[in-house]
């Protein structure tokens, strides 16, 4: 009976193996000429295949390939594939992957005629990524029953009993798991628990995401809500309501408020990577003025670069100020964040 | 091929990789894990004995219907249906809107996690049960009523019995789902091993931890392998007697038939027609958004090649396998099972990652090639064709392979004009369950694939994760619908 099983196994194999070499075709997924860059975007399509589009206009020879994901796990790719990676540039969508990976020391220095483009605040401390724009949380309010003095100093001024049941958040969101753990890093585990207790205590309501917070304030469910600046921005533009009538507002902290952390997404070189000249050329293009205009202009996001204007009905990058000891790169630490909104009884 | 690489990640560094696991909350955690493996495996079962009986041997109306409809869940991606059931009966959901109530208990957790689940794997057991019970021989049950018997008692007695390996491997497959499934748990926020084991990659970039989880979960599955083997030891499950077995008859329901409907009703309703009607009344919505309809077509045959590439070197791949824990079970064929078990209870990013890493290094030309997302996606789906197959193995009798033998043919003859026309049905029913898995399939496809290979997966995850979930309702949609024929060779095919 046995004896027969070896041979079933190697017609198997055969079978198999003619099976894959049929439709065998040729993956090369990185030559090595700066004629091709391969990009893992982190970021979702829908903002990065414009860029692509007009890359290539400028670049009419060069094939420029995309591969989309999550940015960690394009991450964990990238670390997996080592020295043999396909993959000329990481564009995440936030830091800390590419702290994460520049920490393994799999990025490669980038040359500061491109990290001086953007104040150091938005970059690797180490020069192995750079930001190429940003997301600011801030407070969105019902401008029809909150008067400019009457808005929250802080966002540690939430959890007053003034505001029980008209807060919203989005727990599950990573933008705000994100400020959570800017928060641990600026004010400590202990002030950052306290918060989230006093939150919950305070009758907050959750909501799944963010544009839902915001719509709940424009029906009057909630007076505030902790959201991303471009929300509203978005709403105006989706026609909900044109910008001098909608009702919601959003209110940036001041003074380095940890409520007004500003996180970035950015780029990052492999280390082993065959493109550089390509990349190098794709990172300028991205961090030149028309692009970072792209992004204020389409994508509502905060460009990095200096001297071009975000939406005028938005406070110039400059003058948001950043929470001191906060490092991007750490951000990565969701793990930490999540256990404690989880033991707080948040989620 | 993934054990491969969790060993090489944890002996990179062993000692931090024994830190993550060797922690108070890692025993919790398992625990957890496998409770609700186990939990969906019970209920599964539960749900899908009755049914399969139902549509396989009772006079239940419309039974081609009842047919269908009971495989249908299968097509459904068990992430789609977490959210539409986060939707339906969650906090701000349509069920509480009309109902007018304030709050309805929450679902998210085990319970969530625990329903749906059960709700989008149980026809993983229905059909093995359903095809074991219509190949039964008759003549068993009638020996047993003409010795007084009552329904009941042989229903107990001498059907369930026959049963048993069919179930036995269902289950296995449900509770092996429910352990490695990330789509369901992670948005009914229940934290299970495979959660855990995304969010080490996801948001610490731990891949030491991930892996040394990712082992632990290895060896349960050794002891979920080893806890079904025992089910079905050494028992024999073909028929001895001369002739060939009678086509089995209906049993008259009678005055259970309209409460029997009345059940199929409603698990049709929870399982498919409230899922499909919310996504079609979300497709209706301008939420839906603009829909590139050339790219979801592409998209939609890029996944169906795909799949059925995967299903087609699954079946030949599962062959040897189902054929050697069949007729010669025993220490080779238990690790065999393991080894190719291990695919599809592992995370799929592991599976990804592993073949990432394996796959750049072994053959760098194929790599992000169609062939290798081919191979690493039978790695994942190749259970489903293996325990399809070895229980219809199992019903032949080897009297019949040993006569073709005697008879002077070849091993190789004998399977080609024996074993292969007596297992048709069940490497076909293989081949379908692996396709429908296939086509589901995401972490694969956004790490392996060729650069621009879309599929509706990927459709649905990029048009998901820009704005509204509801965004991606068409290619759901178009997911279902491709998804289709694959469940009706399921059930076409069953007599």
């Amino acid at each position: 009976m046995l004896n027969r099983i070896p041979r079933i196994a190697s017609l198997s194999l055969a079978v198999l193996a003619v099976a894959v070499g049929g439709c065998a075709s040729n993956g090369d997924g990185g030559s090595g000429d700066s004629k091709s860059l391969t990009i893992y975007s982190g970021r979702d399509k829908e903002y990065v295949e414009p860029l692509i589009e007009s890359f290539k206009r400028a670049n009419p020879k060069m094939a420029v390939e995309v591969r989309y994901g999550d940015s960690a796990e394009l991450a964990a790719t990238i670390r997996e594939e080592g020295d043999r990676t396909p993959a000329g540039i990481f564009f995440s969508q936030d830091a800390g992957a590419l702290g994460a990976l520049g920490k393994e020391g799999l990025l490669k220095q980038l040359p500061t005629s491109i990290l001086d483009r953007v104040p150091s605040a938005y970059r690797s401390p180490q020069g192995d990524w750079v930001g190429t724009s940003g997301r600011v949380r801030v407070l969105g309010y019902d401008s029809r029953v909150l008067k400019a003095d009457q808005l929250p100093q802080s966002v540690f001024d939430l959890t007053d009993p003034k505001w029980r049941g008209k807060v919203g958040w989005a727990p599950t969101n990573a933008s705000f798991q994100a400020f959570v753990t800017a928060m641990r890093m600026t004010d400590g585990e202990e002030k950052t628990k306290k918060w989230l207790e006093g939150m919950k205590a305070n009758d907050t309501h959750s909501y799944e995401k963010n544009s839902i917070i915001r719509d709940a304030i424009a029906d009057g469910e909630i007076e505030v809500g902790l959201i991303n600046h471009y929300y509203v921005l978005e709403a105006i533009k989706e026609g909900k309501a044109n910008g001098a009538t909608y009702p919601v507002k959003i209110l940036f902290f001041p003074g380095g408020d940890v409520g007004t952390m500003i996180n970035v997404a950015g780029i990052g070189i492999p280390k082993s990577s065959t493109q550089q000249a390509a990349a190098e050329a794709f990172i300028s293009f991205v961090l030149a003025d028309p692009q970072q205009k792209y992004f204020a202009d389409e994508v509502g996001e905060y460009p990095l670069v200096k001297g071009i204007a975000q939406d005028p009905s938005l406070p110039p990058l400059e003058s948001i100020q950043q929470p001191d000891k906060l490092d991007l790169a750490d951000l990565a630490d969701l793990q930490g964040t999540q256990k404690l909104l989880q033991e707080t009884g948040v989620l | 091929m993934p054990i491969f690489y969790l060993f090489v990640v944890i002996l990179d560094e062993p000692a931090a990789a024994w830190q993550a696991i060797w922690r108070p909350a890692t025993l919790s955690l398992l625990l957890r894990s496998l409770a609700l493996a186990v939990a969906v495996g019970f209920t599964a079962t539960a749900v899908a004995v009755p049914l399969a009986w139902l549509t396989g041997r009772s006079d239940l109306p419309w039974r081609r219907g009842w047919t269908v409809l009971s495989v249908l869940p299968l097509v459904i991606p068990s992430y789609i249906g977490a959210y539409l059931f986060v939707s339906a009966f969650g906090p701000r959901g349509e069920l509480q809107k009309l109902l007018g109530v304030d709050q309805l208990p929450s679902l998210y957790g085990f319970v969530g996690a625990w329903i749906v689940l059960t709700l989008f794997t149980f026809p993983l057991v229905l059909l093995p049960v359903r095809a074991a019970m219509r190949r039964l021989d008759p003549t068993l049950e009638d020996a047993a009523r003409g010795m007084g018997r009552s329904q009941f008692e042989v229903a107990r007695s001498v059907i369930l019995p026959q049963l048993i390996p069919a179930i036995g491997a269902g289950a296995l497959l449900v509770s092996l789902y429910a352990l490695s499934d990330f789509g369901a748990v992670s948005i009914l926020r229940f934290d299970s091993f495979t959660q855990v084991i995304y969010q080490s990659y996801r948001s610490s970039f731990d891949r030491t931890a991930a892996a040394g989880l990712a082992g632990v979960l290895v060896l349960v599955l050794f002891v979920l392998l080893a806890a079904e083997r025992r089910v079905r030891a050494r028992r024999s499950y073909h028929r001895i007697g001369p002739g060939s077995a009678r086509i089995t008859e209906d049993v008259a329901l009678g005055r259970w038939r309209w409460p029997a409907v009345a059940f199929c009703t409603v698990v049709a309703l929870l399982s498919f027609v409230m899922p499909v009607g919310m996504l079609i009344f979300w497709s209706t919505q301008s939420i839906a958004g603009d829909i590139d309809w050339s790219q979801v077509t592409t998209a939609a045959a890029n996944s169906v090649l795909l799949a059925g590439l995967t299903a087609a070197v699954a079946v030949v791949a599962a062959l040897p396998v189902a054929w050697l824990g069949a007729r010669a079970p025993g220490r080779l064929s238990r690790v065999v099972d393991g080894l190719t078990t291990s695919g599809y209870a592992l995370p799929g990013i592991v599976v990804a990652l592993a073949m990432v890493f394996v796959g750049i290094r072994l053959v760098p030309a194929l790599y992000q090639s169609l062939p290798m997302t081919v191979i690493a996606m039978v790695i994942i789906c190749l259970p489903l064709a293996v325990t399809s197959t070895r229980s219809a193995v199992l019903q032949i009798p080897p009297r019949l392979e040993e006569a073709a033998r005697s008879s002077g043919r070849s091993p190789l003859a004998v399977l080609a004009t024996v074993g292969i026309p007596l297992t048709r049905i069940g490497i076909l029913a293989g081949a379908a369950l692996v396709f429908v898995a296939a086509i589901k399939e995401l972490p694969i496809v956004v790490l392996l694939s060729p650069i621009g290979f879309d599929t509706l997966p990927l459709v649905i995850w990029q048009q998901s994760s820009r704005s509204f979930f509801e965004s991606g309702a068409i290619p759901a949609l178009m997911l279902i619908a491709v998804t289709a024929p694959g469940v009706w060779l399921l059930v076409g095919r069953q007599r």
